[in-house]
């Protein structure tokens, strides 16, 4: 079959690479490169989702550009990832969404912001937007919380569905020379992998990011939002328990787990971004693939406008700010929730996938042979 | 006015940066000129994977031990008695210093490759490979302050009576330093000097590494009166990829699927036993095989059960259905070759194949033969790899001492110019080559350059 353009410069490198082999010990791709002689669409999405892109490959690489070679492996695998996420999002009319995400994803927020504040507006008096804070359970005021729970619940949903169908269609390609089933082992494997985020060290000296000097640290600000983003969302899921289990409706004590797990959560959704932030704009240009910035930077500020939002609403809430601080927060939550399976949220679930095949493969490569 | 330093190093590969960091920890102030710039820095270093030292006991990255007196055999093997003893058995023994120390620069270690298990006892593994290795020595010399320049050859030495007093850089500027360091390489990449003991078939090799190894230094130096050591056409050579580029190819141009088939020359007939023995003890025979043939060329030809027996490559073969139409591609004659494989395939006796061990399957009323791994070319499809001799680096050198002195002509050492790596790889090197030695050459011989340069100039 003939392999559309990002995918046949991926597969010549990997060609190059499993002649040369210097990599091998820097991460996982190599090593699940060398398990094979040919390269499909479905691996080389499985590869590249397998990436970290740390970054250790390009500036160890003696084939790298001006080399007439040009392997540039961070690069190109980055652009078959961004390519993987429009080619297995479902339902496939909605896959433009990917070509421009930075704007799509931006007016999902705007319309979410603007959705709640004329929603707020309309249901009640104007002036409750800047008047509804004197009440102690002001924010059932502004919207009743079955209305929340309606509206995120099936939001949520409908995520739910669209990223299983993305993450089966991933599944299903990425598994082309895998045959093994997963198991328990394969899946807790990969969630100590995704969990510290083994390959973003740069085979053990930290990732690159700037030149050749491993001072990197963006698994450390990743590590703030990636728990961050667990914290926030514990911090909900106890909420709604707490609402519907033990009937103890918000406001919370400072003290209570929605309140510090949604703090805590807060901060990493706000420091972690800006770190990631920085350390892209820092980033060798050599290493990233142009054209999938927008989809990095416009899910990078959602996580930090979901994060922002978050604790200034709680800074803010006996104060007549509450009311428009609510409807951002609600806004930029909704809007993230609903362009998940749009945005490069779906990174973690394809590298979470990617992760559980690369373990099943390894028992495999424990049986390495020598050919020479 | 020109500039003073301390010590003043010729290069920018691993006998340079071991060099370089080891006159700086000594003390002294180092300047390293680099001819390349900065992505091309250290040359031939930049392709390298691995390193041979001896060791006493298996590591987390070595398989087992590894003693002075085995690497002592096997490389008396290989030069066949063609190396300075002393020198030699001086280096290995500082060999098993020298993981510990490079270690300590920073450079880092891992398990043999996939496809290398057989060097996994012998020999050290780089992390992320030559360039990685040379990263971290580069990053270690820049906390120290070394300085060093990118894009500035040398381009004249002025010695007076065995000592050095300056180097002209870039044709311009005079640097005058109290010790000089020479670790320039070899001069590989100079087709013209190459020519003058090889003839015109030099203009058919094609170099592995670096263009920028034109051993400008190297002339320099036996020019103004120091020894010369070695013979101008020994050489490391394999035979590479006839497609691959006239320079700086690297390793994956390299073809290990020789024992695997036949290799025929321009004139579709066979010129030496394929099977002779295990291939990582007979690779680098093939590159001076092929250079004597015809146009310097040769063909390796297998068939489909051999495709996946052997390490892939950057090209893929060329591919046909049939002998003759494989001659066509090839452009051989093609009854010639379908005799050639005729002859071969009616000599084959069978055995039981394995590429593991030296097996039975040999041909018999062959000439030449081919004693091991031989199988019939029987089965389509027809596969061929086009091969040129590849040469990775040359053996013609300057003659040192222990210390890394080089000495002159009929006057002995020199007061304050050392020599280190492919520069001076003849001394050791006579001929043949085993695997990860060039490394050590320059690691070793850098470090103790360096240390040498240092004391002659800071004391
Ligand atoms: C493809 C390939 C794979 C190899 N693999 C291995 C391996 O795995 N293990 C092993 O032990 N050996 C290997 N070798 C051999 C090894 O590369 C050399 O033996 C070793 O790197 C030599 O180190 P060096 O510092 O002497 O030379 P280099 O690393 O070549 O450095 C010489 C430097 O001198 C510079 N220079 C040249 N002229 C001038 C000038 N006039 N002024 C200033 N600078 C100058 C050059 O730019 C170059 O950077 C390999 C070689 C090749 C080509
Ligand atoms: C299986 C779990 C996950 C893994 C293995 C993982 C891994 C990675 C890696 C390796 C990168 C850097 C390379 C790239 O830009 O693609 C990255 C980027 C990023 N991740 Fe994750 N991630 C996971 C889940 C998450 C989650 C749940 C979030 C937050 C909700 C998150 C937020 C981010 C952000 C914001 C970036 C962008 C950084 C940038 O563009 O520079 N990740 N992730
Ligand atoms: S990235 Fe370069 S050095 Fe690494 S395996 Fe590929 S070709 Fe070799
Ligand atoms: S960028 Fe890092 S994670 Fe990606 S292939 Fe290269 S070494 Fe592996």
């Amino acid at each position: 079959m003939q392999l559309a353009d990002h995918h046949a410069e991926a597969e010549r490198l990997m060609t190059i690479c499993n002649a040369c082999r210097y990599c091998e010990g820097l991460c996982a791709v190599f090593p699940a490169m060398e398990m094979r002689r040919s390269f499909g669409a479905g691996d080389l999405d499985y590869l590249a989702n397998l990436c970290h892109g740390c970054g250790a490959c390009y500036v160890d690489c003696q084939f790298s550009p001006p080399h007439e070679f040009e392997v540039n492996v961070p690069r190109t695998l980055a652009t078959v990832r961004a390519r993987s996420y429009r080619d297995h999002a479902w339902p496939g009319f909605l896959r433009s969404l990917f070509d421009h995400n930075g704007l799509a994803i931006s007016l999902a927020a705007a319309l979410g912001v603007a959705g709640f504040i004329l929603g707020f507006v309309s249901w009640h008096q104007p002036a409750v937007l800047v008047e509804a804070h004197r009440d102690p359970s002001s924010f059932y005021a502004l919207m009743p919380h079955e209305a929340m729970v309606t509206l995120f619940g099936t939001a949520f949903l409908l995520a739910l569905v669209a990223l299983a169908m993305g993450f089966r269609s991933f599944w299903r390609a990425a598994r082309e020379q895998i045959p093994e089933p997963a198991g328990g082992g394969s899946l807790l494997q990969a969630l100590r992998d995704a969990g510290t985020l083994r390959y973003l060290d740069g085979g053990g000296v930290g990732c690159y990011n700037e030149d050749e000097r491993p001072t990197d640290n963006r698994r450390f600000y990743h590590h703030l939002t990636f728990y961050g983003f667990l914290l926030c969302f514990a911090a909900t899921t106890s909420a709604t328990l707490m609402h519907y289990l033990l009937d103890m409706p918000a406001p919370y004590a400072w003290y209570m787990p929605p309140k510090v797990l949604g703090t805590l959560g807060g901060l990493g959704l706000i420091v972690g971004p800006v770190g990631l932030f920085l350390a892209r704009i820092r980033r060798d240009p050599e290493l990233n693939d142009a054209d999938c910035s927008g989809i990095d930077t416009a899910f990078i500020g959602m996580l930090f406008g979901t994060g922002l939002t978050g604790i200034l609403l709680m800074l803010l809430r006996q104060t007549p700010a509450m009311g428009i601080m609510l409807a951002l927060h609600l806004g930029f939550v909704l809007a993230l929730f609903v362009t998940m399976p749009y945005s490069k949220f779906v990174h973690g679930i394809y590298r979470y996938a990617a992760l559980v095949l690369y373990a099943l493969e390894r028992r495999r490569l424990g049986s390495k042979a020598d050919r020479s | 006015m020109g500039e003073t330093w301390d010590v003043l190093v010729a290069g920018g590969g691993n006998a340079a940066l071991c060099a370089a960091i080891a006159a700086r920890r000594a003390g002294a102030r180092v300047l390293v000129v680099e001819a390349a710039p900065k992505f091309y820095r250290g040359g031939n270093t930049r392709h390298t994977r691995n390193m041979r030292c001896a060791h006493e006991t298996a590591t987390e990255h070595l398989t087992g031990p590894y003693t002075e007196d085995e690497f002592w055999d096997d490389l008396l093997r290989v030069t066949q008695g063609q190396t300075d003893e002393d020198l030699a058995r001086y280096m290995i023994a500082k060999s098993s210093h020298m993981l510990g120390w490079i270690g300590e620069q920073g450079v880092r270690f891992q398990p043999s490759l996939g496809g290398t298990l057989s060097l996994g006892r012998t020999n050290s593994f780089f992390l992320g490979g030559g360039r990685a290795m040379l990263n971290a020595l580069y990053l270690t010399a820049e906390k120290l302050g070394v300085e060093v320049r990118y894009d500035t050859p040398i381009t004249a030495l002025e010695i007076d009576n065995g000592r050095f007093r300056a180097a002209i850089l870039n044709g311009t500027t005079r640097i005058e330093a109290r010790s000089f360091v020479a670790a320039a390489g070899g001069f590989e990449a100079n087709l013209e000097w190459l020519k003058e003991s090889w003839g015109d078939r030099a203009e058919n090799f094609l170099i592995r590494g670096t263009p920028y190894n034109r051993g400008d230094v190297l002339r320099m130096l036996i020019d103004a009166g120091v020894e010369p050591v070695g013979d101008p056409t020994q050489c490391h050579a394999v035979a590479i990829d006839a497609r691959a580029p006239k320079f700086d190819g690297g390793i994956i141009t390299r073809l290990d699927c020789v024992v695997f088939g036949i290799v025929v020359n321009s004139e579709a007939r066979r010129f030496y036993d394929e099977g002779e023995d295990f291939w990582p003890k007979r690779y680098a025979i093939w590159g001076r095989l092929v250079a004597d043939q015809p146009d310097q060329i040769a063909y390796i030809l297998f068939d489909a059960k051999s495709l996946k027996m052997f390490m892939p490559s950057l090209y893929p073969p060329v591919t046909a259905g049939s002998i003759a139409e494989l001659a066509g591609k090839l452009g051989l004659d093609a009854a010639r070759l379908e005799a050639t494989v005729g002859d071969f395939n009616g000599a084959v006796r069978s055995g039981s194949f394995d590429h593991t061990v030296l097996d039975d399957c040999r041909t018999e009323g062959l000439n030449p033969p081919k004693t091991h791994w031989a199988r019939r070319i029987d089965e389509a499809p027809f596969y061929a790899y086009p091969v040129r001799p590849g040469i990775t680096f040359t053996y013609l050198g300057t003659r040192v001492d222990r210390h890394a002195r080089v000495r002159m002509a009929n006057v002995g050492p020199s007061e304050n110019m050392f020599a280190a790596g492919e520069i001076m790889a003849g001394n050791v090197l006579g001929r043949g080559y085993a695997a990860g030695i060039g490394m050590t050459i320059g690691g070793v011989f850098g470090r103790i350059a360096g240390e040498e340069a240092a004391r002659h100039a800071v004391g």
